[in-house]
């Protein structure tokens, strides 16, 4: 049984649609990558998993997580969920802290909602997590402000407060984008080796291939709003078989080989307020047919743990020569 | 933080000799005092008398040199209408002035903080259209054209309150009321949008992603933030509580500081109307001093270097 089962969820932000039907599971301990452009979708789909939209979303669909439905549930359900079952990190770790408070009493603070520490307890407590998260003199970075931390270290706080909770599921959202190469890799072996002593679930959002496939098990590629194609990750790279997903593997430079033009995908995303009505991604595809627009089409099974959303997925499906590290 | 403060303090001093140098020149430059207060039909031989006994015959820069001289040793001068102190005709003002922007300041931060934090809080909502409604009008609206119409309305329609003067308690009532009113609309807009502001900040998401109730987001987290900029206009209303109310206490004939000044500027007495701006001057830096320190308080990237704050 997964852990978390999205069915159908759909958001609109005033009528335009920004989720149109996700289907995912994410069984538990395993790591799971979701990529795709910007305004894809993949943020909005874990914000509205936990209720984190603004009101002005219309979210519709279904989110359960061990049996509890998380959409319209109470708020009091949802507190406890947040920080405590799943819990979120940012792309920003700078503004993602509040300026105005120490260190120390945004990692206390989650550990008194979710483990009823407090006092003493809880600051030795939280500077075990700062030990756990790899910041060095932690108990003097307790009474620190955001400010005087680095990009890398605010991350690793942003860590810390997340496992507070001790939560079953992290979903880690662009973690490494604002950061440096070089720290962008120190955090994703942290989250590696956090997953690897904890046993926890992990739901990595990136728009890069590179990251999720250092990562993951298993991805889930979306675009305009929907998932097109969900494989291993090893699978994704030797036989994606979207011709999105193709566009994708096209464009990332050769490890090695002679310098040649990396190959861009024509045309840009719909809007959302503008889709297409068969596959949104029909007006860019070189493999496209009349009844791609005679409506969208579902996942369909393509192997074990291998669903594509391709009407053409007979012709466009072949595996690929070279398999980039 | 003691050459911080040192800074700010030269800092402050230079404002205030600014301002007493610039009401110097404005006033020498708007008339002759001594024909004004001697009147247009006084002899010749009168007002030069007066001038000498004033000395305002002796060149401008002399006259500017011995005030400032004057000014450092504590002395501000007479009035040239009644031979008194200026400080002591000022000072027993003070008083009735603060009986009305004392209140009329508690009125703007209860009022004005608690409507901007709802309208943030429920934007778009009815509400919020109501309450920006009432505090466009708030502060576009001048405090002689409301102190007017509250008078038409509850002194001299309903009768329930007296229109002007200063015998009882009642007639500070409208008074307060206007002073107040207009400022409680100027606090509620901008606590609104430093509230918006904050909401959109990721670290609000942050918090709620952790699991924090809303209601502790709001004062935990978004509060805290969205009070650095509401500080700044709540200590500018500080600034004003001495030389504030000057258009209110007209209307209502009240005797306070201001309508010393409308008066006094009327008739240019020279030592009363400078010493009334300084003594503005002096609130206003002392108000802005208040503010840079709460900064400093309220949010810690503003202190100079970790562990060296107070």
């Amino acid at each position: 049984m997964p852990l978390v089962s999205l069915t159908g969820l759909s958001v609109a932000f005033d009528g335009a649609p920004a989720l149109r039907g996700i289907d995912l599971s994410v069984a538990k301990g395993e790591a799971v990558g979701l990529v795709g452009e910007s305004g894809c979708g993949k943020s909005v789909t874990w914000l509205a998993a936990l209720g984190l939209l603004p009101n002005k979303a219309r979210i519709s669909g279904s989110v359960v997580l061990d049996g509890q439905e998380l959409i319209g549930a109470p708020p009091a359900i949802l507190e406890k969920v947040r920080g405590g079952r799943i819990a979120m990190i940012f792309q920003d770790p700078a503004s993602s802290l509040n300026p105005v408070h120490r260190i120390g009493k945004q990692i206390t603070e989650a550990l008194a909602l979710h483990r009823n520490m407090v006092g003493q307890a809880a600051r030795s407590e939280a500077k075990r997590l700062l030990d756990l998260v790899g910041i060095p003199d932690a108990s003097r970075r307790l009474d620190a402000y955001p400010h005087e931390l680095s990009g890398g270290q605010n991350q690793r706080v942003m860590i810390a407060i997340a496992l507070a909770g001790q939560p079953e599921l992290l979903v880690a959202d662009e973690p490494t984008t604002a950061l440096d190469v070089t720290i962008q890799a120190q955090i994703l072996e942290l989250l590696k080796d956090l997953r690897r002593h904890m046993g926890m679930t992990l739901v990595l959002i990136s728009h890069d291939l590179g990251v999720v496939a250092d990562s993951c098990e298993r991805v889930a590629v979306m675009y305009a709003g929907r998932i097109v194609e969900e494989a291993p990750i090893s699978r994704l790279f030797s036989a994606a078989a979207h011709p999105y997903t193709q566009g994708l593997l096209g464009a990332l430079p050769p490890m090695d080989g002679p310098r040649r033009r990396l190959a861009a995908i024509p045309g840009g995303v719909p809007e959302p307020w503008a889709m297409p009505p068969g596959c949104a991604f029909a007006p860019r595809c070189a493999h496209r047919v009349a009844a791609c627009d005679a409506g969208v089409p579902g996942l369909i099974p393509l192997a074990a743990s291998h669903r594509v959303a391709c009407l053409q997925v007979a012709q466009v499906a072949m595996p690929r020569e070279s398999v980039p590290a | 933080m003691l050459r911080f403060i040192a800074s700010r303090l030269a800092r402050a001093a230079l404002t205030i000799a600014m301002v007493v140098t610039f009401a110097f020149i404005v006033l020498r430059l708007s008339g002759d005092p001594a024909q004004i207060i001697m009147g247009a039909d006084a002899p010749p031989e009168a007002v030069d008398a007066f001038r000498t006994a004033w000395g305002l015959d002796e060149p401008i820069w002399v006259q500017y040199f011995s005030y400032f001289w004057a000014i450092l040793q504590g002395d501000l001068g007479r009035s040239m209408r009644d031979g008194r102190d200026a400080i002591v005709l000022v000072t027993e003002r003070i008083p009735a002035t603060l009986a009305l922007t004392l209140p009329a300041l508690a009125i703007k931060i209860c009022l004005g903080i608690p409507a901007g934090i709802y309208a943030a809080l429920h934007r778009n909502s009815l509400a919020d259209r109501v309450v920006m409604i009432i505090a466009v009008a708030g502060f576009t609206v001048p405090s002689f054209v409301l102190g007017l119409l509250l008078v038409l309305v509850f002194a001299v329609q309903l009768g329930w309150l007296p229109s002007g003067g200063q015998e009882s308690w009642r007639h500070g009532i409208l008074p307060v009321i206007t002073l107040g009113l207009g400022g409680a609309a100027v606090l509620a807009r901008f606590t609104r949008s430093a509230m918006l502001e904050v909401l959109g900040q990721p670290f609000i998401r942050t918090a709620s992603a952790k699991g924090v109730p809303w209601r502790a987001v709001v004062t935990g987290h978004a509060l805290p933030n969205a009070a650095i900029p509401t500080v700044t206009i709540i200590g500018f209303m500080v600034g004003t509580l001495i030389a504030g109310a000057v258009v209110v206490e007209s209307v209502f004939s009240w005797p306070g500081v201001g309508r010393l000044l409308v008066v006094a500027v009327a008739n240019r007495d020279l030592a009363v109307v400078q010493c009334i701006l300084l003594l503005v001057a002096i609130t206003m830096v002392c108000a802005n001093l208040i503010v840079d320190l709460l900064y400093g308080l309220l949010d810690p990237r503003l202190r100079a270097a970790p562990g060296k704050a107070a």
